[in-house]
């Protein structure tokens, strides 16, 4: 592996582009047609998440119209642990 | 480990879990383990009318597979010190992939 010790500019690891969002807000897609914004607080190794300001927006396809789109729902949670098996991906959020 | 130890200093505090089904029980943390099982006590389901099947129920162990989300009193939670834990976490982690 490369260089130990100076673990805050080591990035080596997928995981290390997460710890560079600590603190900042992100983007995190979810199983099940879910998405969520909002600042990163903690994560671990399987993923799992906690977000402060969040706001999920959930997309919901109505089985019965086959054609129409998508209804989209909006929720807001103040903070929110997110277990890492619904994790699709994080990114950084820029508006 | 993490939140293993996270969701310990939230214990009797009032939380709702979300489950992958949708259902959503409110009640007070009382123990976790850790797999992030939950038990929780005086439960009630936030929508109540779309499923009825726990109006009984008062305590529930929760299987830590089936939680979607825990949605957390902000109050409870210290987010400078949720971030240096991650922090030490990552640098354990890193470490001992470094000792392999």
């Amino acid at each position: 592996m490369t260089d130990q010790g100076d673990e805050g500019a080591n990035v080596s690891e997928p995981l290390d582009l997460v710890r560079l969002l600590l603190d900042e807000f992100v983007f995190v897609k979810l199983r099940g047609d879910r998405e969520l914004k909002g600042r990163l607080c903690a994560y671990d190794s399987h993923c799992n998440l906690i977000l402060g300001e969040v706001e999920e927006t959930i997309y919901v396809v109505d089985e019965d119209e086959e054609d129409e789109e998508p209804r989209i729902e909006s929720k807001k949670s103040e903070m929110l642990f997110v277990r890492g098996d619904s994790v699709v991906l994080i990114s950084p959020h820029n508006e | 480990m993490l939140f293993f130890s996270f969701f310990k200093t939230l214990i009797d505090h009032e939380v709702t879990v979300e489950l992958k089904n949708d259902i959503q029980i409110r009640g007070t943390l009382k123990s976790v383990d850790q797999y992030l099982n939950i038990k929780l006590e005086n439960i009630s389901v936030v929508q109540e009318i779309k499923y009825p099947h726990l109006s009984a129920v008062k305590n529930v162990f929760i299987r830590g597979s089936v939680v979607r989300y825990v949605h957390l009193p902000a109050a409870a939670v210290d987010v400078p010190l949720l971030e240096d834990a991650t922090r030490r976490e990552a640098a354990n982690e890193a470490r001992k992939r470094n000792e392999k």
